[in-house]
């Protein structure tokens, strides 16, 4: 996407202007996406291998996941940002970003999931077996959607968290949201319109989530 | 025939079932009582296999439950087991909970599948809770589901783990009535119960257990009559009267 570029220091806030905030709203909004699908997937399956293995939690993927939930997102991303260059394989902006925030998203879900799993008890899933099903049934048919249902708020307030999160891959000089508003602010000397501006974009997109999110919970509900 | 035959479980240090021997024929209602745990349960979770053993074999016409080869996702369809929680799928219909397994573990097509847990549904008295979710279902309700949900994988035997423990007094009965009715069917069946009538009135054989041990196994007649062969067993009817 070609960003428009300001000729003249310190014009004030135009229409066109906004054009500019949304072209690096739909940026948010693909690196959300992106990071945040893919997270999930690999939170499934992280999340999963937690619930299965103790010693697999506890010693070597939990601690990976734990020091991912744990350091400062800003942090991870500039030390990853500058270390693929070091390992020969630079990255630019957007993937380094987009990787970064995925890892992250997948160990928020991982926990999750691994919460949603063990919601669905023993009891449950021995009666599941006792019908005969299999692990992998079992799995499918009742720990899944069961599990999957209670910790889905959760699982909304991660997705909410990541796409706002992405505002920090600006510190890397992607332009998403956040960046494209702080160079118009430099521009138009107008935070406050600016501002405003940008966080009806980030509510334009976390609302749909959540407004979708709380009719599928009302749905299952009843 | 279910045929266990000396098996020893243990729970870490814990011995529950100290050598254990008990055939049951087919068409035999034998119910086991005892105290908490004595291992009642825990005998019912070897027989299809939800808990390994120490020791022993259990034989469920003639497959060895226990044995490396066995399939015991295929053994367990033929065991149809009714807990004291009655675990619904709380996502699932009444008729999408009993149909679910036939439809995925047995491959029935829906249509098929939906036929068999409507029947079953109609078989425990629940025909006109078809398409209710089990939140809007009593536990006497769910439980008789439960039983639907067993039912509809046309099982040889039923076990049945203290599956009125967890009810509201008012709401036994009809758990118990629907479990004389598959008695009264004929239905091979091993109930751990704390409920003597039931034992007294459906049994073919009583067991009593103790402390890991069947102290006594015999017609009700011997066990809740005057003279229990064991002093046990006495004592422990006694102090529930």
């Amino acid at each position: 996407m070609e960003q428009s570029t300001a000729v003249v220091f310190f014009t004030g806030f135009q229409l066109r202007d906004i054009w500019y905030l949304a072209e690096a709203a739909g940026r948010t909004l693909l690196i959300s996406i992106i990071s945040i699908t893919v997270g999930s997937i690999l939170g499934c399956v992280f999340g999963w291998m937690l619930y299965s293995s103790k010693w697999l939690g506890a010693m070597t993927l939990g601690l990976v996941l734990d020091a991912f939930r744990s350091v400062p997102l800003i942090i991870q991303l500039i030390l990853f940002f500058n270390f693929f260059p070091i390992i020969g394989v630079p990255l630019d902006p957007f993937t380094a970003g987009t990787f970064v925030l995925t890892i992250y998203t997948a160990a928020l879900v991982a926990n999750v999931v691994r919460g949603g799993i063990e919601a669905v008890g023993i009891p449950m899933r021995r009666s599941s077996r006792s019908l005969g099903m299999s692990y992998w049934q079992d799995m499918r048919y009742v720990v899944w959607p069961i599990g999957l249902r209670a910790v889905f708020p959760a699982w909304v307030g991660v997705a909410l968290g990541v796409m706002k999160d992405s505002s920090l891959v600006s510190v890397l000089g992607y332009v998403e949201l956040l960046r494209a508003s702080q160079i118009l602010i430099t521009r138009t000397q107008e935070p406050f319109i600016v501002l405003a501006v940008a966080g009806a974009f980030y509510f334009a997109l976390s609302y749909p989530l959540s407004k979708f999110s709380a009719r599928l919970e009302g749905k299952w509900q009843s | 025939m279910i045929e266990v035959k000396n098996i020893h479980k243990n729970f870490g240090d814990l011995h529950v079932l100290k050598g254990i021997d008990l055939t049951v024929k087919k068409g035999e209602v034998v119910c086991v009582i005892g105290a908490s745990g004595s291992g009642k349960s825990t005998l019912l979770y070897c027989i299809n296999g939800l808990e390994k053993i120490q020791k022993g074999e259990v034989f469920v016409n003639g497959v060895s439950v226990h044995a490396k080869g066995t399939d015991i996702n295929k053994l367990r369809q033929n065991l149809g087991m009714v807990f004291q929680q009655w675990n619904s799928f709380p996502h699932l219909t009444a008729l999408e909970n009993v149909a679910l397994s036939p439809r995925i573990v047995k491959k029935m097509s829906k249509k098929e599948a939906n036929e068999t847990a409507k029947k079953q549904l109609i078989h425990v008295g629940l025909e006109d809770k078809l398409n209710v979710y089990p939140s809007a279902l009593s536990g006497g309700q769910q439980q008789r589901l439960a039983i639907a949900r067993a039912l509809a994988m046309d099982p040889e035997y039923m076990l049945f783990d203290e599956a009125t423990s967890a009810l509201d007094p008012e709401l036994v009965g009809e758990v118990l009535d629907t479990m004389r009715l598959l008695a009264k069917e004929g239905m091979t069946m091993i109930c751990v119960t704390h409920e003597m009538s039931f034992a007294r009135d459906v049994s073919d054989r009583v067991a009593y257990f103790h402390e890991g041990v069947m102290e006594e196994i015999g017609p009700p007649e011997q066990i809740f009559g005057k003279n229990p062969k064991s002093e046990n067993t006495k004592k422990f009817l006694t102090n529930i009267r």
